[in-house]
């Protein structure tokens, strides 16, 4: 019998570092049950099926919980109504198709070819700016000065939010994305923190796209505000509202960990530093590998739909899925040498950007800004050396440095 | 016979691109990687330039190496596949 | 039988996707003597779906769809020169140029031909065209970009309706004749064929189901310029295209010895070629759309596909028992293909036939797009995919494992009733 308690120690903070040895483990079942009730799925191919299950379904957001206040109008009226608002109008990587298809297509509509690439010549500037900054300094917090800065500014202005807001919301986008981390939201304080996040982010994005309505620029809120995609309506209030609290905490919190997760990787693999260094065009398969060897995002947790057999296993109708992205990248049958970091590898379908219905919309931008990052850092920082042992974030879905420090003999 | 589709030309060759349909689910990640030569067509059918410049190399490396499910095949004539 | 303790000269004949693949796996495989590609058409090996599809819209040239190569061949190419006997007690394939190859191996890949219109006279008239080489494909396009008053479409197959969405796309007038009740009547049903059929209507195509050309006027001066259905309506048009499928390559074989007919070359479950009493010639494998082979997913049957993956995976088996490597398993990949028209994917794994009912598993055919799921005796047979292709890997699985049919519930996207249908086959 399986060790039912390893997803408990992946979830474990003092296993952030390095939870691989406990993927290693899982992976002995392709699918195993936990003692509380849990699926975990960690060989690629039982991560490959499950993701592409229509029985596998993403509506796992429990409902909206918002504290009382005392007073019986807003405990008995108005909190209702809201929660009732919320609850049917959840950000789309919590919903299913038609909803989910149809709100994605919207953004997808505004998310164009033209508006990336226009992102990607701006990553490679904010790089040079952000590196330019630190010019003289002998170190640098990867995570601090770039990994976190250059994303948040891509996606305040590809949506359209003024970039000098974003210590307003800084703090409500960290605490949103704690929705993404397993069992954070059985706890009734953190649903009600959360609750008042969305609120006060709701209020944030209604007045903004007010704004756009009144005066829509080219950017995607002015976009989803005043534009229908072909064959879909324009997108409601609230879905309008949803939608764009997603864009920006998932503009947040995502790209930040793959950069600072890549940085470090290269850290610890010199001769591939080296390599990038001589070779800056070697950088996309760099990102690529890092996405399968220590990807940002590890798991998802999904819910089994009606009961499914994988593997010799039932998992029963209600039961939550963790799809382990993470476990899958080290899987010795689905890569050769798993634990060696090789960029230069063939045939990575790693589930970096997870997979299926809910692949990564951003996917494009975290990659133009990765490797932008990537090759300065790897042409520009002179003689890096990791200034102690990188302090991590508390998640373990979303994971990586909270910082990064090198030390540097400056930067060129 | 002479082979008539290797004869010496002044431009490098184009280079050539294969995408296997069967197993292209439409992510269109090369879309944003090399706008020129890949696009969707209505709602999930690829269409893609199986000759692009040889000057459009990296961006052609980037849709490569970019797609999920590991459709694309590219070989650079004389220097062998990306 | 080691590659290197082995006699090495090895012969593909037939230097499409299949004939490059197989050789490509040969050589992947450890093979490393000689090698020899015989084609009887003028090119390196190049891919055959865009010229029904971008190459008519003129977004692609005919000529730019070289296949790369996977693997660097050294091969010797024998290009335009077609094989025209096979004498195995002597192990040799003879050539149109007179010339004659020895082989230790060979791979038959020779694939089809586009079936001519039964009248030769006819099916000569300028202004009547077959689609399924490069200059098939340039000559289309050549008389499509001149404009056309109306182009008519002989076959409502997949090349059929490819032709009549590349016509819409430019805006030329077309009309497609097909005998049977709907288009893709034979591969999807008249229940679902009736959708695509609606579909091509909706976007401009002039269908004419169930009835047939019965004959090709021309102008005199060797022009085509109407056709005359059956039941006495005709069709004003300039350009033709027969669209009545493919013929298989297999005439060169017919004093070989081997079984091989107009249906295609037999072989075993490995991939060995058969003669007519039924032994296999293990020095010989065949691969892609001549190979008629038992499938073990379908109990057995024989069956010839004309399917581009197929081409690729049964050219990369044979290829590999060519080498010397033996199977641990019989060649029995799920069939695939795809095909887009107006824009819309179809894509679909498994085969129909024989199917007693379907459902539609995902999606709505109201919306566009759906997935439907064929079954025979109670087990998943095949799913057909419109515009819904992110749900067909699960249903794969469903068809690779012969699962019961109707296939699962509970899902997400999904119809509330699992109404099984006829299909409707004609």
């Amino acid at each position: 019998m399986a060790d039912a308690t390893l997803l408990d120690q992946v979830k474990d903070p003092k296993n952030r570092a390095d939870p691989y040895p406990i993927f290693a483990r899982l992976r002995a079942n392709p699918v195993s049950r936990q003692h509380d009730g849990t699926y975990v799925a960690a060989t690629h191919a039982a991560v490959a099926s499950l993701i592409s299950d229509p029985r596998i379904s993403s509506e796992t957001l429990p409902p909206a919980k918002r504290p009382l206040t005392g007073n019986p109008f807003t405990d008995w009226v108005v909190k209702p109504i809201r929660e009732h608002i919320t609850d049917t109008h959840r950000p789309f990587i919590f919903r299913d198709p038609p909803d989910h298809d149809a709100l994605r297509a919207s953004v997808m509509h505004q998310f164009t070819r033209e508006r990336v690439q226009a992102m990607r010549k701006r990553s490679d500037r904010l790089v040079a700016d952000l590196l330019n900054e630190k010019c003289g300094a002998r170190e640098i917090d990867i995570v601090d000065d770039l990994a976190y800065p250059l994303p948040v500014t891509v996606i305040c202005e590809l949506f359209g939010v003024p970039r000098e807001d974003e210590p307003k919301f800084h703090g409500w986008a960290t605490q949103l994305a704690t929705a993404l981390e397993p069992d954070s939201l059985d706890d009734d304080a953190v649903r009600a923190k959360n609750s008042r996040c969305f609120d006060a982010i709701s209020a944030y994005m209604a007045e903004l796209i007010a704004e756009k309505r009144r005066h829509p620029v080219d950017d995607m809120l002015s976009g989803l505000a005043n534009e229908s995609a072909p064959g879909i309506g324009r997108m409601g209030q609230y879905d309008l509202i949803a939608t764009s609290i997603l864009m920006l905490v998932a503009g947040h919190e995502t790209t930040v960990n793959l950069i600072a997760n890549s940085v470090l990787t290269l850290m610890r693999h010199p001769e591939a530093l080296e390599r990038l260094r001589a070779e800056p065009g070697w950088a996309p398969r760099v990102l690529e590998e890092v996405q399968r060897f220590d990807p940002p995002v590890q798991f998802r947790t999904r819910k089994a739909l009606a009961e499914i057999e994988i593997d010799g296993i039932t998992i029963p109708e209600g039961a939550p899925v963790v799809l382990l992205f993470a476990a899958a990248g080290r899987d010795p049958e689905a890569y050769a040498e798993p634990d060696r970091f090789d960029p230069d590898r063939h045939d990575n379908r790693h589930f970096g950007f997870g997979g299926s219905l809910h692949y990564c919309v951003g996917a494009p931008l975290a990659r133009f800004e990765t490797e932008a990052a990537l090759a300065a850092l790897a042409g520009r920082l002179r003689n890096p050396r990791l200034a102690g042992t990188p302090p991590y974030r508390p998640g373990a879905a979303l994971r990586g440095p909270q910082h990064l420090r090198l030390a540097i003999d400056g930067i060129a | 016979m002479p082979d008539p589709d290797s004869q010496a030309t002044p431009d490098p060759s184009p280079l050539r691109v294969l995408v296997d349909l069967n197993r292209c689910q439409a992510y269109a990640q090369c879309c944003y990687a090399a706008p020129a030569h890949f696009a969707i067509e209505g709602r999930e059918a690829l269409f893609y330039d199986p000759a692009p410049p040889a000057g459009m190399r990296a961006e052609i490396e980037r849709a490569r190496i970019s797609c999920p499910v590991q459709a694309i095949r590219v070989e650079v004539p004389g220097q062998g596949l990306l | 039988m080691s590659a290197a303790a082995s006699p090495d000269r090895a012969v593909v004949v037939g230097s499409g996707l299949a004939g490059l693949r197989g050789a490509e796996a040969m050589r992947r495989a450890g093979f490393t003597g000689s090698l020899t590609l015989v084609g009887a058409e003028a090119h390196r090996p190049y891919d055959r779906p865009p010229l029904s599809k971008h190459v008519l819209t003129g977004a692609v040239a005919a000529d730019a769809t070289t296949l790369p190569s996977l693997v660097p061949l050294e091969a010797e190419w024998r290009l335009g020169t077609a094989a025209t006997g096979l004498d195995r007690k002597n192990a040799r394939v003879h050539l149109a140029d007179g010339s004659s190859l020895p082989y230790d191996r060979l791979l038959i890949a020779t694939g089809t031909r586009a079936r001519a219109w039964p009248n030769p006279h006819e099916g000569r008239l300028a202004g009547v065209h077959t689609l399924r080489s490069r200059e098939d494909a340039a000559a289309l396009r050549g008389a499509l970009a001149a404009g056309q008053r109306r182009v008519l479409v002989i076959g409502g197959g997949f090349i059929g309706c490819e032709m009549a969405s590349a016509c819409a796309a430019l805006g030329i007038p077309v009309t497609l004749v097909e005998p049977s009740a709907t288009p893709l009547a034979r591969v999807l049903g008249t229940h679902l064929g009736d959708v695509i059929g609606a579909m091509h209507a909706a976007r401009g195509v002039e269908m004419r189901c169930g009835t047939e050309v019965e004959w090709l006027e021309d102008d005199g001066r060797g022009r085509v310029v109407r056709a005359h259905l059956a039941g006495g309506g005709h069709v004003e048009t300039d350009l033709v295209v027969v669209a009545l499928g493919a013929v298989r390559n297999t005439e060169w074989l017919a004093d070989s010895g081997l079984g091989a007919d107009a249906g295609g070359l037999d072989c075993d479950a490995d991939g060995h070629a058969l003669d007519s009493e039924g032994r296999a010639d293990t020095r010989i494998a065949a691969a892609g759309d001549v190979a008629r082979f038992p499938h073990p997913l379908y109990d057995g049957r024989r069956v010839a596909l004309e399917h581009w993956g197929h081409a690729v995976a049964q050219a990369e088996h044979a290829g590999r028992l060519l080498a010397g490597r033996r199977p641990d398993r019989p060649y029995a990949a799920v069939p695939t293909f795809w095909s887009t028209q107006h824009g819309i994917n179809i894509k679909s794994v498994g085969l129909t036939e024989g199917a007693d009912g379907f459902v539609i598993a995902q999606g709505s055919p109201k919306e566009g797009r759906f997935l439907a799921v064929y079954g025979r005796a109670g087990r998943c047979i095949a799913a057909l995919s419109i515009d819904c292709a992110r749900w067909l890997p699960a249903y794969a699985a469903q068809v690779a494992a012969r699962a019961p049919f109707p296939p699962i519930r509970g899902a997400t996207d999904q119809p509330a009733d699992l109404a099984v249908l006829p299909p409707g086959f004609p």
